[in-house]
């Protein structure tokens, strides 16, 4: 990427949504576990190709990166995620909604 | 309702965007997905995944100022810092983890500015986390090939006799600009000093600020 | 052409000449890491090059710099 042309730099600055800053742990947790390093994040990242960054926010492609390594390591498997985010989207059409298990770790 | 002390404000004071009442998107549903399977799996818990959203919201740039204030008044620890700047750290109280820190020094004739054009890397047990920009592929693109430019975007019109050095922590090392100490500045105390250092002179793209010239009575 | 997968050496640096700032130890291969292969130690430099070597007559200032870490398997010593 370096030396690609690029238009100005947008100085904006967003306020993390909390789903952003679960990720971000998630990330931090699961490389402290050794599940995977930073470089498989970045190669995971590589292979999502150019077209990542048009479609696709910073903690978009982050979540993703993460999966990607999780799934590789075993720590679950491609058919646990599809069934569990079946789930959670019958829950309820908000995050809010979506995020609510009734169970009791809150 | 979920019991979620994190909710309210962010620690900037600004309310959290209101992820709550919008559409859930395809990756909110993964990120909730995941979690739950980690927790699920024993891989984590959720009072962990709260404990580590504080600890980086607990960080911030203050951390770094604090290291840069001292090295300006302490001249070994300024050679400590350039010699290890993880060790540096860790021995002012800062947990660097296993960072590998390399600090590089603003002189008169020296401009220092750091970009991590591979991803996003960031000294962030120093600074807290990045901002958005220096993740935009806009900066990490341009900075390494037309630095004075995207620095004169931020306001920062380096004269010609200044060297410019861009750093790209390509592998494993992380990087802090130490800045330069401001002039007039001579009668400040560690504290005051620390209150000059931004963010952004601590990655390149500013400078320190100028201290108050009007003198409190 | 680029290499295929996870390669450490930024494209834009690929094939310039550069200087050796320092020597920052041996560290384990990132190419293995990155797909949780096991990983052998490889010698890891900052090397420095001139912005007039990567990006000649474009550049802003010929004599600004960049540093970046190279692996040792990605650096050819250069004839004097």
């Amino acid at each position: 990427m370096g030396g690609q042309d690029a238009g100005p730099i947008d100085r904006s600055q967003h306020d993390f949504a909390l789903w952003e800053k679960r990720i971000d742990a998630m990330m931090v947790i699961c490389q402290g576990r050794g599940h995977f390093t930073v470089d498989g994040l970045r190669r995971a990242l590589e292979d999502m190709g150019e077209q990542a960054f048009e479609t696709m926010t910073y903690y978009e492609r982050w979540v993703a990166a993460v999966n990607q390594n999780l799934i590789e390591a075993g720590v679950y498997s491609l058919e646990d995620l599809g069934r569990r985010m079946q789930a959670v989207k019958a829950r309820g059409a908000t995050y809010g909604e979506a995020s609510e298990t009734g169970a009791s770790d809150g | 309702m979920p019991h979620d002390h994190h909710e309210h404000l962010s620690p900037s004071g600004h309310p959290y965007r209101k992820d709550d009442d919008v559409p859930l998107t395809y990756w909110q549903t993964m990120e909730i997905a995941m979690r739950e399977l980690l927790i699920e799996k024993g891989e984590t818990a959720a009072a962990e995944i709260a404990r580590q959203i504080d600890a980086m919201d607990a960080r911030s740039p203050a951390n770094g100022a604090a290291v840069v204030a001292r090295a300006w008044v302490d001249a070994d620890f300024k050679a400590r810092l350039l010699a290890d700047a993880a060790e540096a750290s860790r021995a002012m109280g800062f947990d660097i983890g296993p960072l590998h820190l390399i600090a590089v020094e603003n002189t008169r004739d020296t401009h220092n500015v750091i970009v991590c054009t591979l991803c996003s890397c960031y000294p962030r047990n120093l600074l807290g986390l990045p901002p958005d920009w220096y993740k935009s592929r806009a900066y990490r693109s341009r900075v390494v090939k037309t630095p004075r430019a995207v620095l004169r975007e931020f306001g920062l019109d380096l004269p010609a006799d200044v060297t410019v050095r861009v750093h790209d922590s390509t592998a494993d090392m992380r990087y802090i600009v130490l800045p330069a100490r401001p002039p007039g500045t001579e009668n400040l105390t560690e504290a005051e000093l620390a209150a000059l250092v931004t963010r952004d002179s601590m990655i390149g793209t500013g400078v320190p600020r100028a201290p108050d010239l009007r003198q409190p009575a | 052409m680029m290499p295929p997968g996870h390669i450490r050496a930024p494209a834009y640096l690929r094939g310039k000449t550069g200087v050796v700032e320092r020597r920052l130890g041996a560290f384990a291969n990132p190419e293995k890491l990155a797909y949780g292969l096991q990983a052998e130690k490889r010698d890891l430099y900052r090397v420095r090059f001139s912005m007039a070597e990567i990006w000649g007559a474009e550049a802003e200032a010929p004599d600004d710099t960049l540093d970046a870490e190279i692996y040792a398997h990605w650096l050819e010593q250069v004839q004097d």
